[in-house]
């Protein structure tokens, strides 16, 4: 079974993030970066699949700046097969990423691709439905739990209220949420073993796509400080403060 | 709190940059060719990751728990089967070890890196694979190719652990004494009887077997130290196929209640007719059991190293939180209701020395751990002996001016939390309670100290001491050329404090070949000068290092600013201590002996 994962250079999910001070965006100078958390999930979980079904390969995906090679590497060292890393080094939204994600597709002909359902950065969230979109396959977003058979995938996913199973015929996208299961650390002969495995090094240009922004990022500011609650004496009193603050009828 | 991120920016520092000129280069040989720096920097990030989310959840509930002793069994703390299964899968056991046997042959610059973060992380931890460890380097060094073929994959790989058997209850320093008996058999083992305390990792349930090196005196041996002998006595003896065997006569007869360090079973072990193996030649036991001490006397200083580290990332914590006062200058936090701590001056300075015992000791670490790959790895046979030299002088340096800074660092992190420092709920008094054993076990402090003076000094007409003095006065002489007016100041305080080092160090000398008190006298104030003085040679490097850096501007300055601000601090506040050593040694042996034993 071929698998195909594409992961994300973010900032990692321990630093507090800085906003520049000119509002332009988050200031990542000499902050920690490390591989998005979803996409660690969807590493292990390819590996998983493939310890399951006896073989395959597994092909890891970067788009981004020179640096997510160590993102890629960190991929490796978990076990996937061989990387390809799209140097970019301007912003590449969730559209651009797809494309660049189909035309992978249509060369490597994977069986399945596993994405974090979104990074942690800018937490967009679409780039796996876009991609299902443009290459008019079958997806299962925000999954707890990937069964694969008989050509088929079945995708238990996180839904408000629950649980919902679907199944998809394969070739298929899945998206993988924080339940789905708890990546390995990579070992130490595995992180030497990774430098010698095979990473690609293209460009958008090689194939073909206009990665050029669509949107345009008009400020970024921190989130508002939190103002100190009040303690209300019953539900009455309750009900008038929203009543005075216009948010209750 | 106990808080630790790995310090991989001073660690990649100490690693790539640091001593980049310096004489000890096996970094680049053959046996390491196939690494590259990123590599390194990958292996760091692991074991960080490792460090921070496996090891540091279980430091203080294992402190709380602790070992126990049931049916003859040792039980570790809850977590640390699971944890020490993640790190022996992962390969971390067997990071520096010969791939001949299983190992990643790593250098011993990155293996001493890795090492601090699982000291800081979960010292009583660190302390299985350590003994392993130590125990894989004396069998490797001395035990029959048979011995190395049946127990260094399974020790290499961590799947069986090790133990270095030499206290009993009447001697622990002056091994010379001990007792325990060794008896031949026909088939060439030996059954080995007697009693052994202390012994650290003597028993737990993290491995399926335990293989004892066992210091004993044949029958016939001369007395004291030239009669003893080292022997393997496995736990459980192995089958032909490798596979674990009966039980030997090894059993654990207590552990110790201890101050600290409470997740490390330290256990008597009584040897009844226990079946061993003779490692090395008979009467030859000591030689053999000190590779792995010096080994271990060199990792026992990155354990201190580990405790600083985290005594000062948890002080730095709570001093930007906790709120106190004002600052003298007026409100430096007027939204708060007080300012945090850390304005104050008296708490800057808590905080700056253990930073600066922690920087400067892993930068010392890192110049000896290139010298240890050196002398196994180094082109020529003349460098090889130039390092052998250096680490022999380092050794005792490194496992006492690191571990006695340590407990220094941990109490200092105590008095910045005041009160909530001493009571248990955030977990750093128990840094005190596990740094202060780093002072004494492996040959306590004094030892060191004497080994240092009485050995090390005196050995082949001072040779031990040239690379170092000469690393020294060359980078004094460097920076003086230079002009650098930057760093005048420091270059000369380091010149000086160099000067008066060497001067104690020829009025030792002469002294203690008229009276040995002269030379036990002076050794531990000597020790501190010569550790002080390889700080401030690594902070002098740092600080020239860090000067063309924040002119080049290369977007890291705001590291190399602090690097230079913490080298001021050094030399302005802790070098001075070399003078105060100068001070006290030249005052000779007179007052400390003077006292009658009876006055006391």
């Amino acid at each position: 079974m071929k698998l195909l994962v594409p992961v994300k250079r973010v900032l990692d999910y321990n630093v507090k993030p800085r906003v520049k001070a000119d509002g332009s965006g988050v200031d990542l100078s000499n902050v920690k970066m490390s591989m998005n958390p979803f996409d660690e999930i969807a590493v292990e979980e390819a590996i998983r699949l493939r310890e399951k079904s006896g073989g395959g390969e597994i092909v890891v995906v970067s788009i981004g700046e020179a640096k997510a090679q160590e993102t890629l590497r960190t991929a490796l060292a978990m076990g996937a097969d061989r990387a390809i890393l799209v140097v970019a080094e301007q912003k590449v939204e969730p559209l651009g990423v797809a494309k660049l994600l189909q035309a992978i597709v249509a060369e490597e002909s994977p069986d399945l691709v596993i994405l974090g359902k979104q990074a942690i950065d800018d937490d967009m969230g679409q780039t796996g439905q876009m991609l299902a979109g443009l290459l008019g396959w079958g997806q299962g977003t925000f999954a707890s739990k990937v069964e694969v058979a008989d050509g088929k995938v079945a995708v238990t996913r996180e839904v408000d209220g629950g649980l919902e199973t679907v199944s998809l015929t394969l070739p298929a996208i899945v998206t993988t949420d924080l339940r789905l299961n708890e990546p390995r650390y990579a070992s130490l002969p595995n992180i030497m073993k990774a430098k010698a495995k095979p990473l690609a090094n293209k460009t958008p240009a090689d194939y073909g796509v206009d990665v050029a922004p669509r949107l345009e990022t008009l400020k970024v500011v921190e989130p508002g400080k939190r103002q100190a609650g009040v303690v209300v004496a019953n539900v009455d009193e309750l009900v008038m403060k929203l009543q005075a603050m216009g948010i209750a009828k | 709190m106990q808080v630790y991120n790995a310090p991989l920016r001073d660690m990649r520092f100490v690693l790539h940059e640091l001593f980049a000129d310096d004489q000890f280069d096996a970094g680049n040989s053959a046996a390491f060719a196939e690494f590259t720096p990123d590599l390194y920097d990958a292996v760091l990030e692991e074991a960080a990751r490792m460090s921070q989310e496996v090891l540091l959840p279980l430091n203080a509930s294992g402190d709380l728990e602790g070992c126990t002793l049931e049916n003859g069994v040792v039980r570790t703390p809850s977590g640390f089967r699971e944890a020490y299964r993640l790190f022996r899968e992962g390969g971390w056991a067997a990071l520096a070890s010969d791939p001949q046997w299983g190992g990643q042959g790593l250098p011993e610059t990155v293996n001493k890196l890795v090492e601090e973060m699982t000291c800081s992380t979960n010292l009583s931890f660190g302390l299985y694979p350590g003994l392993t460890h130590g125990a894989t380097t004396a069998l490797e060094s001395h035990g029959s190719e048979d011995l190395k073929q049946a127990y260094m994959p399974k020790m290499v790989s961590g799947e069986w652990a090790g133990t270095m058997c030499l206290t009993e209850s009447h001697c622990g320093t002056d091994l010379g004494l001990l007792r325990t008996r060794a008896d031949p058999q026909e088939d060439g083992s030996y059954r080995i009887t007697g009693s052994k305390i202390f012994i650290s990792a003597g028993d737990h349930d993290l491995t399926d077997n335990v293989i004892h090196l066992v210091l004993a005196r044949l029958a016939d041996a001369p007395k004291g130290v030239k009669g003893i002998s080292l022997f393997l006595v496995p736990k459980f003896l192995p089958n032909d196929d490798g596979s674990v065997g009966p039980r030997n006569g090894v059993q654990v007869s207590g552990i110790e209640h201890k101050m600290g360090l409470k997740a490390s079973a330290t256990c008597q072990m009584s040897f009844d007719d226990a079946k061993g193996w003779i490692v090395g030649e008979p009467n030859k036991g000591l030689s053999a059991m000190f590779t792995m001490m010096n080994t271990e006397r060199v990792s026992v200083g990155i354990q201190g190293l580990g405790v600083n580290e985290i005594a000062y990332q948890s002080a730095v914590a709570y001093a930007r939180e906790r709120l106190q006062g004002r600052a003298l200058t007026g409100p430096k936090r007027p939204d708060l209701p007080a300012d945090p701590i850390i304005v104050h001056p008296d708490v800057r300075r808590m905080l700056m020395t253990m930073r600066v015992y922690a920087e400067g000791c892993r930068a010392v670490g890192q110049w000896a751990s290139r010298a240890l790959d050196t002398q196994k790895h180094g082109e020529t046979p003349e460098l090889r002996a130039r390092a052998t030299d250096f680490v022999a002088l380092m050794t005792p340096v490194v496992k006492a001016l690191f571990t006695d800074l340590a407990s220094e660092a941990a109490n200092i992190c105590v008095q910045t939390y005041g009160g909530h420092g001493y009571i248990r709920e955030h977990g750093v008094e128990q840094f005190v309670r596990d740094a202060r054993i780093t002072q004494i076990y492996e040959g306590t402090n004094g030892v060191q100290a004497l080994d240092l003076v009485g050995r090390k000094l005196a050995a082949n007409m001072g040779r031990n001491m040239r690379p170092f003095f000469h690393a020294v006065s060359n980078l004094c002489e460097d920076m003086a050329g230079e002009g650098d007016k930057a760093l005048a100041a420091q270059t000369a305080a380091l010149q000086q404090a160099f000067g008066a080092l060497q001067l104690t160090t020829a009025t030792v000398a002469r002294r203690a070949m008229k009276d040995g008190n002269e030379a036990g006298a002076a050794a531990t104030d000597y020790l501190r000068m010569l550790g002080l003085v390889a700080m401030g040679y690594t902070f002098l490097k740092a600080a020239r290092i860090a000067t063309a850096k924040v002119a080049e501007d290369d977007g890291e300055v705001d590291f190399y600013r602090a690097k230079l601000i913490t080298a001021s601090f050094f030399f302005d506040r802790i070098l001075p201590q070399a003078t105060a050593g100068f001070l006290a040694i030249k005052s000779g042996a007179g007052s400390t002996m003077a006292l009658a034993e009876d006055a006391f």
